[in-house]
């Protein structure tokens, strides 16, 4: 979908310190000078064209639970039916294909670190190929959203 | 008081999603039975503690055109990691970069995610972060061409 300037600046506006307040949509009209139900409406639409995935929080990985990212060297022909596996555990959240010899990369989120081993076992019992688990050992950038521009 | 069954409650609403209405706050307060200011107070503390580090809106790039999405893995000497990263952090087009462990035939220890409108604008803005910063070091680029599945973690 094409974005208006209008959108681009709410957009980059609520991804990361959305207002603390019981009106935080007024407190947005009044940041960017659009009026509140207009926000709501073109939030609405937004969220309708599944451009957004969730108004929320996003946890600390470290202090929230263990993740990794992991990735698998995957015969060309398998990977729609190694994805639909890969997909179908509740903890891992994003699944890519790659351009690279490993090219199905996803994230693994769980409690805890054996939570993290149990999918990736039961992933590398169903489907022995080369895999890859990249746990973060620092963040320097970590997720403040995205910019459009 | 928030107690830990109300946290948990609590944690697992805001990671679910809160509606896009004009007190979206009330609305959760409601279906923990609690008042608006315990929630807001508690996110609050929530922030401030470090375990939400983000409270917003989570954007999904495709569908907002931004349909190229590069992975930038790096092979940089252990002892420049941190010069190395702070740069990559600190340029416009970078939304992560985290440090990870190389593995065997993986020699790539730092990553990068530069999003665009299309191939050739990623590939300009890392040409470019490359000669701003003197990035000499070995790197692949790798484009996703399929997603398979993208939504928010959930712990609880």
């Amino acid at each position: 979908m094409e974005l208006s300037e209008q959108d681009r600046r709410l957009l980059n506006q609520v991804q990361q310190d959305f207002p603390l307040h019981p009106e935080p949509f007024k407190v947005l009209a009044t940041q960017l000078g659009i009026p509140e139900q207009e926000i709501l409406e073109r939030l609405r639409l937004f969220e309708q064209e599944n451009a957004i995935s969730r108004f929320g929080a996003v946890f600390n990985h470290h202090q929230a639970g263990a993740s990794t990212l992991a990735a698998l060297a995957v015969p060309e022909e398998k990977i729609e039916q190694v994805a639909e596996f890969v997909n179908a555990f509740a903890e891992v959240n994003h699944n890519y294909e790659r351009e690279h010899e490993f090219n199905l990369w996803f994230v693994v989120n769980a409690p805890d670190q054996h939570g993290v081993e149990r999918v990736l076992n039961k992933i590398s019992a169903a489907y022995p190929y080369p895999l890859l688990d990249l746990p973060m050992v620092k963040g320097y950038h970590i997720d403040l959203g995205f910019p459009l521009w | 008081m928030v107690t830990d069954a109300l946290a948990y409650k609590l944690r697992k609403l805001l990671q679910e999603g809160l509606p896009l209405v004009e007190k979206p706050y009330q609305d959760i307060a409601r279906q923990l039975a609690v008042s608006e200011q315990v929630v807001i107070d508690k996110i609050t503390e929530l922030k401030q503690q470090g375990l939400i580090k983000r409270f917003g809106m989570v954007l999904r790039h495709h569908e907002l055109g931004y349909s190229a999405n590069c992975m930038v893995v790096w092979d940089i000497p252990d002892e420049q990691i941190e010069q190395v990263a702070d740069k990559l952090a600190s340029s416009s087009c970078v939304t992560l970069c985290y440090q990870r462990p190389r593995r065997e035939k993986w020699p790539y220890n730092l990553f990068c995610m530069i999003h665009g409108k299309v191939r050739e604008q990623v590939e300009g803005q890392l040409q470019e972060m490359i000669e701003t910063h003197q990035l000499d070091y070995p790197h692949q680029l790798l484009f996703s061409s399929r997603r398979f599945k993208q939504r928010g973690a959930r712990y609880v």
